[in-house]
């Protein structure tokens, strides 16, 4: 097939695989309502994609946090401002760091195991039983994760970000010596609470993207090892390039 | 027809389910080609053939869970052609079905699995269901294993779950998908009885697809005998015992060699070890 | 089972405890809106030609002690001023009514305050006054083009003044 003809046909591809993911989102949509009723189901699934997540949420918020304040500090200093250190990295914490790399770690972390779990419940048959007992598996089994997944994702975004706050004053304050009032109050000074809605906004729909991308994935994973093998990779990939995509789109329109 | 009706039968007569001429084809491929089969009510009826004839593809087509290219499936009155979404979800809470490995939710414990049907359909206070699925549970022996996750059960025992929950909603209707493979002979006869006395005791029409001919032989009142996208034998099994069609003969007798041939399709032995050529 | 499902239940409601803690620290911590509940502040109104970059939220101080914050910046389009409505904590009720209201920057890249420097009355401000003495916020270009300005008008003055 000449490459033209085939860039043609991925490209056919893309954009049914972009319809089929559209549709699946609307019908995990128009369910989750009632999903909310079953209100055990979802909170077993925050504890799975939220509270099981949160050691490794906190542990890379402190180092990124510190990594800022060390990095924030070495550049500020050579304006001499460093007590601006505060601001910079709360407002790289809150707008960027936190909701971003919250998402990519929830990909990894909370959004590969949706994957394999639903592709393992397809390939032992789970999801054609469900059905078979007249039970929709995207309602009972898809929608209370997804929802999971977007209550969860702000709130881990929102840990993040504090630690990484305290992160960013240990290494500025304890021991680079930036007064301690000053990298509170300038933060205080500057800070507004626009910018903490922008992160608040931002973790939302990513946690919306990745929960849905890693339901999806699970969902129409060929029920083999090998497709579930596939399917969690390609929820990572989807998922990482998808929060950085909607982060450029999204500073965009909020700034 | 030789099918036996069973006295404690639902109301209704004619058979239960009923497809006529229905074709399917995966991907080009043709799965069914006028495929004719009737299940009387009451009865268990067999449906027997070689691997790959497409048998559990036929019953993903009874259950509607896809539909076919040509031709009419018609279960317990209804076309499943006709139904939509919520019309088909209606028909199958009269059916149960047992998949292969039994396919228990494993996140839930066997009482919970068992409980799950009456959870998802019925507004049941919590007295009420421990007592159904107690009974259940008795009914397959293993009310003292309703705190084990699936995990912990051998396949027996799974697929014993797997039929408590199944008839937890007293269906009209039960299919069995390979209810014998991987099992030891002890698990195998259990099996057997529960799937004999739950037809008999509740009334069902029972459906079991299997190419064990042996146990067949003492389960089905009535078989189908599928090859290549047709039935090629009807009967009960000491009619198809006595079948002279060449197909039907060798799948009763176990042979590896006949109108199934051993080989795949392939080139010609000599001219291939001859030339050496690696097969493209 | 049950077991289970309160370990669950129980870690699932110290994560969403947690979650909604960090959000409440960084809406009333990291920015300056301070959600005092039930504070006790009486407002204080400061006109200024120009607010610069004063922000809503942005601390009032005294001799470098935050006593209150700016509560509201507006525009009165009739007097062509920017009018700041300060909150002043209710403890800080004797500041003299002619003192002086300034905006300042802290450091060279930080953020706008306003400062107080209490004058000699000995009558006090109370809620709803207006403050008559302001500065306005410097503004760094104004200040330039006025150096500049001043600069260049000495430069064309001297050789006036040599050839007399």
């Amino acid at each position: 097939m000449s490459v033209a003809g085939e860039l043609l046909l991925s490209g056919r591809e893309l954009l049914q695989k972009w319809g089929r993911f559209t549709l699946f989102t609307a019908r995990l949509l128009a369910v989750s309502p009632r999903a909310l009723g079953r209100f055990r189901l979802v909170v077993a699934q925050v504890y799975n994609a939220g509270a099981l997540s949160l050691v490794i949420i906190m542990l890379s918020g402190l180092f990124v946090g510190m990594v800022l304040g060390l990095q924030g500090y070495d550049l500020l200093r050579r304006f001499g401002s460093t007590e601006a250190l505060g601001t910079a990295a709360a407002l790289g914490l809150l707008r960027e760091l936190g909701p971003v790399v919250t998402a990519l770690l929830f990909a990894g972390r909370a959004g590969t195991a949706l994957a394999s779990e639903i592709g393992l419940m397809s390939a032992t048959d789970q999801l054609s039983a469900m059905e078979m007992m007249a039970v929709d598996p995207v309602r009972r089994v898809c929608a209370p994760r997804f929802i999971g997944g977007v209550i969860a994702m702000p709130l881990l975004a929102a840990i993040f970000s504090t630690i990484g706050i305290f992160g960013a004053q240990l290494v500025g304050v304890t021991l680079m010596g930036v007064d301690s009032g000053q990298f509170w109050s300038q933060m205080r000074g500057s800070v507004e609470l626009a910018d903490v809605v922008e992160g608040i906004i931002k973790s939302i729909a990513f946690g919306f993207a990745c929960s849905a991308i890693a339901v999806y994935e699970g969902y129409h994973a060929v029920p083999t090892a090998e497709g579930v093998g596939r399917a969690t990779t390609r929820t990572v990939v989807t998922s990482s390039v998808a929060v950085l995509a909607l982060d450029y789109t999204l500073t965009a329109m909020l700034l | 027809m030789t099918s036996v009706t069973h006295p404690v039968a639902r109301a209704g007569t004619g058979p239960l389910a009923h497809l006529v001429d229905v074709a399917y084809a995966v991907g080009g491929r043709p799965v069914f080609d006028g495929l004719n089969i009737s299940i009387a009510r009451g009865s268990v009826t067999a449906i027997m053939g070689p691997s790959g004839t497409g048998k559990t593809t036929l019953l993903r087509l009874i259950t509607g869970q896809i539909r076919p290219g040509r031709g009419r499936v018609e279960v317990a009155g209804e076309d499943l052609a006709a139904l939509d979404t919520d019309g088909l979800y209606r028909l199958r809470r009269r059916m149960g079905m047992l998949f292969q490995n039994g396919a228990l939710l494993t996140d839930l414990d066997v009482y919970e699995n068992v409980a799950f049907p009456l959870r998802e359909h019925t507004q049941l206070p919590e007295c009420l269901i421990a007592r159904t699925v107690l009974m259940k549970l008795q009914a397959v022996g293993l009310r003292g294993a309703a705190r084990l996750m699936p995990a912990e059960l051998s396949g027996g025992m799974s697929r014993r779950v797997a039929l408590a929950r199944a008839i937890v909603m007293d269906p009209e209707i039960l299919i069995y998908d390979e209810p014998f493979a991987g099992l030891d002979p002890i698990a195998l006869g259990v099996v057997l009885r529960l799937i004999r006395e739950t037809n008999d005791a509740l009334g069902l029409t029972s459906i079991v697809v299997s190419h064990d001919v042996h146990v067949i032989g003492q389960l089905a009142d009535h078989t189908y005998l599928l090859s290549s996208g047709k039935v090629v034998a009807e009967g009960s099994p000491a009619e198809l015992e006595r079948d002279p069609a060449p197909v039907v003969h060798q799948f009763m007798a176990g042979e590896a060699d006949g109108p199934v041939p051993f080989h795949y399709p392939a080139p010609d032995y000599a001219a291939q070890l001859l030339g050496a050529e690696v097969p493209a | 089972m049950s077991n289970r499902h309160a370990t669950i239940e129980l870690s699932t409601g110290l994560f969403v405890l947690l979650g909604f803690a960090a959000l409440l620290f960084m809406v009333t911590q990291i920015t300056a809106r301070g959600l005092v509940l039930h504070e006790n502040t009486y407002r204080l109104v400061a006109r200024f030609d120009n607010v610069g970059s004063l922000k809503i939220g942005a601390p009032v101080s005294m001799g470098g002690v935050s006593v209150g914050r700016v509560e509201a910046i507006d525009y009165d389009s009739k007097a062509y001023k920017a009018v700041a409505r300060l909150a002043i904590q209710a403890r800080f009720d004797r500041i003299p009514n002619d003192s002086d209201v300034a905006i300042f920057t802290a450091g060279l890249l930080g953020g706008q305050y306003v400062g107080i420097t209490p004058g000699g009355a000995e009558t006090f401000f109370k809620d709803g006054d207006q403050v008559d003495l302001t500065q306005s916020a410097v503004v760094l270009e104004n200040l330039i083009s006025k150096f500049l300005f001043d600069k260049a008008g000495q430069e064309a003055k001297k050789p006036e003044g040599a050839a007399k």
